[in-house]
């Protein structure tokens, strides 16, 4: 397979690295959850890649079709429980960020460190 | 209905949930959580007992056989996992209620109880299942009601250590799915007894190395072994005492049990330790945790925060047993799953009994609470000589077998370590011990014992240490028979 046909597989690398990085590197609580986000996002494009073969119809069974191609559905319903986790876990985080602002009245990391002090 | 246990274990507490939250009132709320957690509890010894005798127990959900639907399967080594689970979560529930009206306002506690039976729920799923893409789910499950009943803290920092845990903890999850993925995309399965069988063949693939690495880092992000533990300090210390007293007992437990699952059952001993040399990389983090984390907790002025570097540590000799890769060193492992629930749970609940009267662990405010609270201490002490290692505790038992199978390896290095860490820990836990017995108390303050309802807990608890150190055998045998079938010298 060309490196081209890999596309998806380096666009999911790609926004891993963007959300990973985006996590680590801000401080600014928002930021960090956008980038839980993109991170979390990367990987539903890396499963539902992975389901999908050349050719491959929807996983819904035709009348006579022996030589019929479908792509693998698991991969879909896997991701749509994980995107529900996802969007859990971003309303927690941004629901902890509205106290953590009602609390120290910021939501820069370094400075809710100079408060704590 | 005996038949359906491996199910109900988990649905009765999930349906339990949102009912506890719709009754919206303290005490009714409460009153429910304490019977689900002691039916919880009867399920789980019904099951350990039946497993012993019968072997495994394969339960298909909704009647679609394995590996196409997701199946349960209860077996020695997730059993006893369950046991801690409930048997902690069964005592800690009784202990919150007086615990938790004095930290958390009134109106949250029917939430407070909802989530803590949620967190319950994905610890006893994560244990039970048969299926890896569940264990996520479940996992996600137990972590997002583990942030918020951190949050529920009283000190603001409580907000922010939960939202380091929740970053840290999320990036752990994804990288244990990005690492399922990976097995998924090479076997096309996702039940774990089916992995096992299809995974030798593509074991030479690029794809199933990288899939193991992802699930290493993730996992062992979870069960917070150095130096992937900077969530968990923060956490435990911030958190209500009723919260640090289970999560420390059973979160990081359950996250040793996945790591025991995946490196042993699903994998195999020969891929993880041969072909990967996992030994390499834990033996040498698990003594650095022993060593620097027990260092760590003898500066410490708060006594939870100083108890939760001092898990960090313990998790370090669970995961040296299992490091090791033999009968003896994971028994060892596995023991001290156990005894380190039992000695942590007294621990930290007797500090929930001293955050109750004096409204601070910190140890200056603890002069002289000796004499002030001789049975919530005297739980202290039993805690702490347990957790030193001292003869008729349960800790001398763990470290007893843990020496033994280091020196079976003639890691003679290794066994001192594990000698030099009991000696830090008596170092931290004298440093309570002589603020509490050695100093006056203050009068003025007028500190009295702790109530009943939170001390019968936490000497359960504190006497289990010594029953379980004194009759070990039935501990040693569970123990002993799960290490043989990770390691299938049984089947």
């Amino acid at each position: 397979m060309s490196a081209l046909g890999l596309f998806n597989y380096w666009a999911a690398i790609f926004l891993m690295m963007v959300g990973f990085y985006t996590l680590i590197a801000r401080g600014n609580l928002i930021k960090k959850i956008i980038g839980l986000n993109i991170f979390q996002t990367s990987v539903f494009i890396l499963y539902i890649t992975m389901g999908k073969i050349t050719g491959g119809t929807a996983p819904i069974f035709v009348e006579g079709g022996r030589d019929v191609v479908y792509s693998n559905p698991i991969p879909h319903v896997l991701i749509l429980t994980a995107i529900v986790v996802g969007v859990a876990t971003s309303a927690v985080g941004l629901s902890l960020v509205i106290r953590i602002k009602e609390a120290y009245g910021t939501i820069e990391e370094d400075e809710i460190e100079d408060e704590s002090l | 209905m005996s038949h359906h246990l491996p199910v109900l274990l988990v649905v009765v507490p999930l349906v339990a949930a949102p009912v506890i939250a719709l009754l919206n009132r303290p005490r009714i709320s409460w009153a429910v959580a304490v019977a689900v957690t002691l039916w919880v509890l009867y399920a789980a010894l019904a099951l350990l007992s039946q497993t012993m005798v019968d072997g495994a127990i394969h339960y298909a959900l909704g009647g679609w056989v394995a590996p196409y639907g997701i199946e349960y399967v209860v077996d020695p080594v997730n059993a006893w996992v369950i046991v801690i689970v409930a048997l902690i979560g069964a005592l800690v529930t009784p202990y919150a209620r007086m615990s938790v009206e004095r930290e958390i306002s009134e109106d949250r506690i029917p939430l407070f109880y909802a989530a803590f039976i949620l967190c319950l729920t994905g610890l006893l799923g994560i244990a039970v299942t048969g299926d890896v893409f569940n264990v996520f789910v479940f996992l996600e499950i137990s972590s997002l009601s583990a942030y918020a009943l951190i949050a529920l803290g009283k000190d603001r920092r409580a907000l922010t250590a939960s939202f380091q845990y929740l970053i840290m903890g999320s990036v752990g999850a994804t990288f244990i799915v990005i690492g399922i993925g990976l097995m998924y995309v090479m076997t096309g399965t996702l039940n774990m007894a089916d992995l096992a069988n299809r995974l030798p063949e593509v074991a030479s693939t690029r794809t199933i190395p990288v899939a193991f690495t992802f699930l290493t880092v993730g996992i062992t992000l979870k069960l917070a072994l150095f130096p992937l533990h900077l969530w968990l300090p923060n956490a435990y210390t911030y958190a209500p005492s009723a919260v640090t007293a289970f999560l420390a007992s059973t979160a990081t437990k359950v996250a040793v049990y996945l790591l025991l699952r995946f490196f042993f059952t699903i994998f195999g001993v020969t891929f993880s330790f041969d072909v990967m040399q996992l030994d390499r990389i834990l033996m040498p983090l698990a003594l650095v945790a022993i060593l620097t984390m027990s260092l760590v907790a003898i500066y410490q002025e708060n006594v939870k925060r100083l108890l939760a570097y001092s898990s960090i540590a313990q998790i370090g000799y669970i995961v040296l047993g299992i490091s090791l890769a033999s009968v003896l060193g994971l028994t060892a492992g596995i023991l001290h799953l156990f005894n380190h629930a039992l000695m942590k749970g007294a621990l930290f609940m007797s500090m929930g009994c001293v955050m109750y009267r004096v409204g601070s662990v910190r140890l200056e405010r603890m002069g002289g609470l000796g004499r002030a609270m001789p049975w919530t201490m005297a739980a202290f002490v039993v805690g702490g000589l347990s957790l030193i290692g001292a003869p008729l505790t349960v800790g001398f038992i763990s470290k007893w077998y843990l020496v033994q199978a280091a020196l079976e390896q003639g890691m003679w290095p290794v066994a001192g370590v594990v000698l030099l860490g009991s000696l830090l820990a008596l170092m931290y836990v004298w440093k309570v011990i002589e603020v509490a017995y050695f100093r006056e108390v203050d009068p003025e303050l007028g500190i009295t014992e702790a109530p009943l309802s939170l001390l019968a807990p936490t000497w359960v608890l504190a006497l289990s240490n010594v029953y379980f150190g004194i009759d070990a055998s039935r501990t040693v045998g569970i123990a002993t028979r799960a290490a043989e079938l990770l390691l299938g010298v049984l089947s």
